[in-house]
């Protein structure tokens, strides 16, 4: 006889069930608008708030880091340089943040019902684009700004890679952010981690500086930052911007190497950890 | 329709009692260790059965062990069993909340588990956003929704608020709009958790028709409940579990009553010692209540017929001149059958400072079954409780006459005390 399911106790480490997912898509869609509505549910700016955010944060980096510490921009106009920088980390990290905290925020819904647990980190994951797309906006129209009024600017055709880079920055959020969220699960020492590993993090990613700033650093400080698989992505969107920052073949490919054994080592622990992670939640 | 939609195979479940901390980790990394040697876990051959109130030694319990059953398409199962024999493991399991320690399961179909009505709803959406949430959550696809939405609206009975945020509304309409959702879904099979435990009664009704109605279209139901009533209602085979093993397997009406008998016997028959104060304010209290049979010792059954003599023993630190004592008397189901109180008849009772011990007789118009009773004692005067107990015995009316020979004549109905004929015409 044909059965449609079996509950077995533990899976084979490449039983991933992407089918299930697929046929679920209805519900990661509605998570994705939930997410996105519920936010600014009761605000009376609404979803302006996405706006001010990477705004004000411009303001001040531009302050401390360029006009106080004078930090070089590598000669692009300070706003700029740092609105690129923290939209798209700030996508990163958000994806990372929030996808690690799936199985313990969620606990309730997951110890009640059934569905493909990756559809809560995907959701996550699509919802925070929404944000970026909207935070890009803001970035154009400063970039459009500046392109307008002085000639420093020349963008170039690599731009059109854009949607690969923002497919690896997802890849990255998501895959760290799962295999944090099945380590969390059993023991919250990671939580506090994260808190402080993210901010870390930062400043080992050419944010605030670029990559060029390095060139007279030593050895170690070079290969830390070079071999943070964003450092490239991160430069080849300035790059494309606006011509200045490190385009480099070799570390993009390094980057998507990455994402995919991230990726790949990311789900095969978070369909393990999932299957009964509500007994040590 | 031979057809089976579920089969269970051994399946046993494993918890770790305590708290997670560093001892967990030693015991993740011996497992680890024993797991790379190729070796058992050795955590899995220990663990006790699962009984809470007694202290175990080990630190692992086995809240399911060995579980064996199948279900046919269209069957509907009732699942019973104390707080803590494992149902809401088993239906955990099945709804692949989590996995089984050991075992199989076998689905056929498509299945939708009930174990909380409006999950995932969320406190800022709309009715209507979250009808749509809800229903994708529990596995039904967008358009479905969409098809089935004025009628999951109208079942729900809260049209008026579809478009205010769930968080505004009450408790009841919050379950009325989940429970609706879940009504609609249409799984060949569906399992389902005490969820009628909650809603007012004309809801409660609509949920059990419902049910029923899943039921009468061919599908298979599994049904968790301590309502022994509901169960009987709905279910034609009966699960009992007890301290995480399948016990019994078969006819509803005898596991019900299996499950009464392990819960009451040796428990709260023939002689029980209330040791706290139940209802009331305690200033009198109920200590001992005993049933007492036609030769005057205490017993666990009254013999049809035979009047129902309950001993009390009271405790009083007042004395009360016009006090009430009554007796309820209900049936398994926990309906209530009558309420005998001294004050109907014009009996005076009175308790005096220190200990009492009364002796009740009552009329025995009762068929053959198992009953309980809740003692009261009332100040008279003030209407005050002083001390009640729900449910405090059981006794049996067996179908037995005094002497093994004789026999009496079984009338089949439940005959009231008096009745009265007028005839009009």
């Amino acid at each position: 006889m044909n059965f449609t399911t079996e509950i077995k106790p533990k899976n084979k480490w490449y039983d991933i069930d992407f089918k299930a997912i697929w046929q679920y898509r209805d519900l990661m869609f509605l998570f994705v608008r939930r997410d996105f509505v519920s936010v600014y549910k009761q605000t009376v700016l609404g979803p302006i708030w996405f706006f001010i955010q990477p705004l004000l944060t411009t303001a001040t980096f531009t302050l401390i880091f360029s006009v106080v510490a004078k930090i070089s921009t590598n000669e692009i106009p300070a706003p700029l340089f740092y609105i690129i920088g923290l939209t798209f980390w700030g996508y990163f990290s958000t994806c990372l943040t929030s996808t690690s905290s799936t199985f313990v925020t969620n606990a309730g819904v997951f110890g009640k019902v059934y569905f493909p647990r990756l559809i809560m980190p995907i959701s996550i994951v699509i919802s925070s684009l929404i944000k970026l797309s909207i935070q890009f906006l803001l970035l154009l129209m400063v970039w459009l700004y500046y392109y307008l009024t002085t000639d420093i600017l020349h963008p170039n055709i690599t731009i059109l890679l854009m949607p690969f880079y923002i497919l690896l920055f997802a890849g990255l959020g998501l895959g760290f952010g799962i295999i944090l969220s099945s380590l969390t699960t059993k023991y919250r020492d990671f939580t506090f981690l994260i808190g402080f590993g993210v901010q870390l993090l930062m400043y080992a990613t050419p944010i605030i500086y670029p990559l060029s700033l390095l060139d007279d650093q030593s050895y170690i400080i070079k290969s830390v930052v070079k071999y943070n698989p964003i450092s490239g992505i991160i430069e080849a969107i300035r790059y494309g911007l606006t011509g200045s920052g490190v385009f480099d073949l070799g570390l993009l490919a390094y980057s998507f190497v990455f994402v995919i054994i991230l990726l790949f080592l990311g789900i095969i622990t978070f369909t393990k950890v999932e299957k009964s992670f509500i007994d040590t939640v | 329709m031979s057809n089976k939609s579920l089969i269970v195979e051994n399946v046993s479940k494993q918890y770790r009692l305590g708290q997670v901390g560093t001892g967990t980790m030693t015991h993740d990394f011996k497992r680890w260790l024993y797991k790379i040697r190729g070796k058992e876990d050795p955590y899995s051959k220990i663990g006790e059965t699962n009984d809470r109130s007694k202290k175990g030694v080990s630190d692992y319990v086995w809240a399911l062990k060995d579980i064996n059953f199948d279900v046919k398409q269209g069957e509907v199962l009732g699942i019973i069993g104390k707080n803590g024999a494992g149902k809401s493991t088993l239906l955990k399991i099945l709804s692949r909340v989590t996995s089984p320690t050991t075992g199989h399961i076998k689905i056929n179909g498509r299945m939708a588990s009930l174990l909380e009505v409006g999950t995932g709803f969320h406190p800022e959406l709309t009715g209507r956003e979250n009808v749509f949430l809800n229903g994708a959550i529990m596995g039904m696809s967008k358009s479905e929704i969409k098809s089935k939405f004025d009628e999951i609206v109208d079942f729900s009975g809260v049209e008026r608020y579809i478009d205010t945020p769930v968080k505004r509304y009450s408790s009841g309409m919050h379950v009325r709009l989940g429970f609706a959702v879940a009504a609609h879904l249409e799984p060949e099979i569906l399992v389902i958790d005490e969820v009628l435990a909650v809603g007012d009664a004309e809801f409660q009704k609509k949920c059990l028709g419902k049910m029923k109605a899943v039921s009468g279209e061919g599908r298979t139901v599994l049904f968790v409940s301590h309502n022994m009533g509901a169960i009987k209602a709905l279910c034609d085979r009966g699960l009992l579990l007890e301290n995480g093993t399948l016990t019994f397997d078969g006819n509803i009406d005898e596991c019900v009553n299996r499950y009464l008998s392990i819960n009451q016997s040796g428990e709260n028959t023939g002689r029980v010692e209330l040791p706290k104060k139940g209802f009331g304010s305690g200033e009198a209290r109920i200590n001992i209540v005993e049933m007492i049979d036609y030769e005057g010792q205490v017993s666990e059954t009254v013999l049809y017929k035979e009047p129902i003599k309950v001993r009390i023993h009271i405790d009083s630190e007042i004395s009360v001149p016009t006090a009430s004592i009554d007796i309820k008397i209900s049936d398994n189901n926990g309906t209530l059958l009558f309420h005998a109180l001294n004050q109907y008849q014009n009996i005076p009772f009175s308790l005096n400072n220190g200990k009492n011990v009364v002796e009740i007789e009552i009329e025995n118009n009762l068929l053959p079954g198992r009953f309980m009773i809740t003692p009261g004692i009332h100040n008279a005067s003030t209407s005050l409780t002083l001390d009640m107990h729900e449910n405090a015995i059981a006794f049996e009316v067996i179908k037995a006459a005094k002497i093994a020979s004789e026999s009496y004549p079984w009338e089949w109905i439940l005959a009231p005390s008096k009745i009265n004929i007028i005839k009009l015409k």
